[in-house]
């Protein structure tokens, strides 16, 4: 079944690249049922899941052999965790497909590299096998290059290149930690199950440390953290809407369930031992990522920047998790909210760039300046914006208050001063939105933009199967949560719990 | 005389002297039957390859000759690009009075790809180097009325003739200095003896020789002539093939010597690291196709020593070597299968918008580069990753951390040529070769995919087959 959800989009994608007649309609549609599909593959494994106590580390396994003689295989099989991320991820991908694009006159090609993406971005969440796991990282860059190269804005060429050159150096440093720590183990394997088993690597000795070094800047590059961030408001002020949506929402997830599956998973003493430095780097991106959200003049550079801002708490939470001091439940805690963080900030990053295309797309520019008094024109873009807005600074009752609360509250039983200096940054964000809002919707409605129509219909299913969801994990977490905390990546917490 | 173990090479050389034959009689409009005859012969060779393996790793004709699997895993990869090169003939050279004796000359050259890798003698290893430099002159100056095939020829020559005297001095020195010219004798003297300067001086001299076939530093300046200014048939060929048989050479010789007291390895670690980073570096801001393919394939021949240095420290290292062979190999044929479909051109400027108004060659070329970066699943992925593997297995982990900043890198040329071919307007529109390139190109394209998806059947043999003389 998971295999399914991963091959349907990417034979779908194959399909449109072949079909020679295809027009923008029935391409569309094409892609809209394959995603559909692949989405409701993945409703049945939830349908199935086990949330009970006794639920084993990984469900809905299976195998197929590849490349024996390296112990490389096709492997898949969820745990809450990635369960979580790839449902959040079929439905960003669904709503970012069916948001009216303009495709340049290539829809083919553009739908077909937006399923060849969903292919790729859940066959990573899905995979238990290392090396499928680094294939599939790859080959969301080259995805991700050609929707930005071929339907970005005017500086698109040199926004992917960088964003292609910056990514592959990480997800190399990734292949040689992978490498090193395979080679630790005494078998050739590289299925997850056995290494998050075998620990093959603990301690704080030079190799150990160069291979978590290795894991930490690849997955550092691609969340992204500071100093390695550059790539990421370039790709998404040249990306269009629907792909930043994706990018923000679903790419940027991978290194940090990559942080949680790989180093925090499979070398618990060493991840333990380099925590704390990881923790006050993202610290440094939360403050760093808020800061300079708030000198951009540029609507999509802003966004982006609180995109930094928030992946700095879900590795903040990471780090605490992992740290190996505090109890227990505080490390439950903070990793159930840097989950949850990456859920939550999914749907609510998805929405405000699709929001941010809306913009795009009826006034050709990103520029703040270029804005204002939209209230009266534009009410319901205004009562999405806000929405998606009070979500991302963690207004209660929505999605992002339940991932920031936990984050925090985890932290501050691990790191207190740490968490206290954070929390500077959720005000920031506050400071920031509000400003943002008060600039595009309020005060005189500037002439220019006077004439602009408010969300087509087509814009507004997609918004607000995405905002729903914001509000529903806000008010009822607890389905959420149980079936994140169940499985491989808390396993550690529960069986120390139950001694 | 076990000549049914060579029964292969045997194949090669009568259809060469077949085809010598038939050019010299058949009328000029009927030139062109050769390359079937050619491919028959290379079918022949191969289905009599495919019987040797049976497992078993063995040497023949008094221990001069290996039948192990990365010999024939070797030769049925040097066949294959041999016969991809055929297909990319016919229309190429059809204007060519002398265009069936091109056959001819690709498989005696081929012939001398496969006698480097089975070679377990010094003195089979200069034959082999021989054969395929003499006639690699030939086809590399193929194009006689036209200057930059000829200085392409000259240049090769040049480099080739100092290159190959160094190989025969050297040869000369290790030859005297260890008693005889077979590996296996060789090896035993080593494990007794200890090094001499007369002796260190030799296998210096023999590196170099084979750093010329297979294009890496310090006897690379031929290849971005080659690769410029041959005909494109001849550039895909000799940026290949050669490197092929000296690859498997040179990783033989390198297992004679113990993992002490010889600097062999940190020679060539040493030339991998300069290879492939003047490689890179010179083609970085290249603007013609054909020349940056050129430095690429130096750059990549770095890599290749990669597997070379660890030879024998590690049971990765020869599946490394050969699974990057194939995966190069495929890549490199697909590119130049390509750019000889599109009747060769090689300016930047000129792939504009290549996506639109040719789209297979362009996915070709494409596909080729990023496998050539090594992005999964690819040919070059599955190398790169036996690569990295076998270097950090075998205690390099700094030459797999400059593997690593220099893919990088090279990612950045390689998509200096793919933007334009999917951005750009298209200037003009675009011949291209006919039905005989085209199919090359199909085929070349769909083994650079399935050497990364049935890398099984590959690594597989070859990790449980020894290899030869240890």
């Amino acid at each position: 079944m998971l295999t399914l959800s991963i091959l349907i989009p990417l034979l779908a994608s194959l399909g449109l690249f072949v079909w020679s007649d295809g027009t923008k309609e029935k391409a569309r549609l094409v892609a809209l049922s394959a995603s559909a599909l692949s989405l409701l593959c993945l409703i049945v494994v939830w349908i199935g899941f086990n949330t009970g106590p006794e639920a084993p580390a990984f469900q809905s396994v299976a195998e197929v052999g590849w490349i024996d003689a390296l112990g490389v295989a096709w492997r898949v099989g969820v745990d809450g965790m990635s369960l979580a991320i790839s449902l959040m991820s079929g439905l960003l991908f669904l709503c970012a497909i069916a948001w009216p694009a303009e495709t340049k006159g290539r829809a083919r090609q553009y739908y077909g590299w937006f399923l060849f993406l969903q292919g790729v971005s859940l066959g990573l969440f899905l995979t238990l096998d290392l090396l499928v796991f680094y294939v599939f990282f790859d080959l969301t860059l080259v995805g991700m290059y050609f929707l930005i190269c071929r339907w970005g804005h005017d500086q698109a060429e040199y926004a992917a290149l960088k964003f292609f050159v910056y990514t592959l150096a990480g997800s190399l440093a990734i292949l040689l930690a992978i490498l090193g720590l395979v080679l630790a183990n005494g078998t050739l394997s590289f299925d997850m199950r056995e290494l998050i088993a075998t620990q093959p690597l603990g301690g704080t000795d030079l190799r150990s440390s160069f291979v978590l070094f290795g894991f930490l800047v690849g997955f550092a590059i691609k969340t992204p953290l500071v100093p390695f961030h550059t790539w990421l408001p370039l790709a998404h002020v040249e990306a269009p809407g629907p792909a930043s949506a994706v990018l923000a929402g679903v790419l940027l997830k991978m290194g940090t369930y990559g942080l949680v599956r790989i180093p925090f998973q499979m070398m618990r003493e060493t991840f333990a031992a380099y925590a704390f430095p990881l923790a006050i780097v993202a610290l440094v991106a939360i403050l760093w990522g808020a800061l300079v959200a708030l000198g951009q003049t540029n609507l999509k550079r802003r966004i982006a920047y609180t995109s930094v801002n928030h992946m700095g708490y879900t590795v903040l939470g990471i780090a605490a998790a992992g740290a190996m001091i505090g109890s227990e439940s505080v490390q439950t805690l903070a990793l159930s909210g840097a989950v949850t963080e990456m859920v939550a900030h999914g749907f609510i990053t998805g929405a405000l760039f699709l929001i941010a295309g809306s913009f795009y797309s009826r006034t050709g520019t990103y520029d703040l300046a270029r804005y204002g008094g939209l209230a009266r024109v534009t009410p319901l873009l205004m009562a999405a914006y806000f929405l998606g807005a009070f979500a991302s600074f963690g207004l209660p009752g929505l999605a992002g208050f339940v991932a920031e609360f936990q984050v925090f509250a985890g932290t501050f039983g691990v790191y207190p001063v740490l968490a206290a200096i954070g929390l500077i940054g959720l005000v920031v964000t506050a400071a920031l939105f509000l400003m943002m809002g008060q600039q595009i919707f309020f005060g005189e409605t500037r002439p220019e933009i006077a004439m602009v129509k408010d969300l087509k219909p087509a814009e507004i299913w997609p918004l607000s199967v995405l905002l729903a969801f914001v509000v529903l994990i806000g008010f009822v977490p607890g389905g959420l949560l149980d079936m994140i905390q169940t499985g491989s990546a808390f396993a550690s917490f529960h069986s120390s719990v139950g001694q | 005389m076990p000549l049914a173990d060579i029964l292969p090479e045997i194949a090669v050389l009568l259809t060469a002297v077949i085809i010598v034959l038939l050019a010299s009689f058949l009328p000029r409009h009927l030139q062109w039957t050769n390359a079937p005859v050619a491919l028959i012969g290379l079918a022949i060779a191969a289905l009599l390859l495919f019987s040797q393996a049976n497992g078993e790793a063995r040497a023949t004709f008094s221990g001069t000759y290996a039948l192990d699997m990365a010999s024939i895993e070797g030769r049925l990869l040097i066949l294959f690009a041999t016969a991809v090169t055929v297909l990319l003939s016919p229309r190429w050279f059809e204007s060519d009075a002398r265009h069936g004796e091109y056959y001819a000359m690709l498989l005696f050259s081929t012939l001398g790809a496969m006698v480097l890798a089975g070679a377990l003698d010094l003195l089979l290893v200069l034959i082999g180097v021989l054969l395929s430099s003499a006639t690699g002159y030939v086809l590399a100056a193929y194009h006689r009325d036209w200057a930059l095939s000829v200085e392409a020829g000259m240049k090769y020559f040049l480099v080739g003739a100092l290159a190959n005297t160094a190989l025969v001095l050297g040869a000369t020195f290790m030859m005297g200095m260890l008693g005889g010219p077979g590996f296996s004798e060789m090896a035993a003297a080593l494990a007794a003896g200890e090094a001499s300067p007369l002796l260190l001086v030799g296998l210096g001299l023999v590196t170099m020789g084979m750093a010329y076939k297979l294009g890496a530093v310090p006897a690379h300046a031929w290849l971005p002539d080659v690769a410029e200014g041959a005909p494109a048939p001849s550039a895909a060929f000799l940026t290949v093939v050669p490197k092929i048989g000296a690859a498997i050479a040179l990783a033989r010789l390198v297992s004679l010597f113990p993992e002490t007291d010889f600097a062999i390895r940190a020679l060539v670690a040493a030339l991998a690291v300069i290879t492939m980073t003047l490689g890179n570096l010179a083609a970085l801001w290249q603007e013609d196709m054909r020349r940056m393919l050129g430095w690429s394939s130096v750059s990549q021949a770095g890599y290749l020593l990669m597997a070379v240095t660890v030879t024998s420290l590690t049971d990765n290292a020869i599946p490394a070597l050969v699974a990057f062979l194939f995966g190069y190999a495929t890549a490199n044929l697909t590119a130049f299968a390509a750019i000889t479909h599109l009747r060769g051109r090689t300016d930047r400027s000129d792939y504009a918008g290549l996506l639109k108004t040719a789209p297979l060659p362009a996915i070709a070329i494409i596909v080729a580069f990023l496998s050539l970066v090594g992005i999964p699943p690819l040919g070059g992925f599955v190398g790169k990753l036996e690569l990295f593997l076998a270097t950090i297995d075998g205690g390099y982990v700094w030459l797999a951390i400059a593997a690593l900043v220099n893919t990088v890198v090279s990612l950045v040329y390689y998509l200096r040529f793919v933007t334009p071919m999917v951005l750009r307007a298209p200037s003009e529109s675009v011949l291209q070769l006919g039905s005989w390139s085209c199919v090359a190109t199909t085929i070349a394209l769909i083994s650079v995919a399935a050497v990364g998806i049935l890398a099984q059947f590959l690594i597989g043999p070859i990790g449980v087959s020894a290899f030869l003389p240890n």
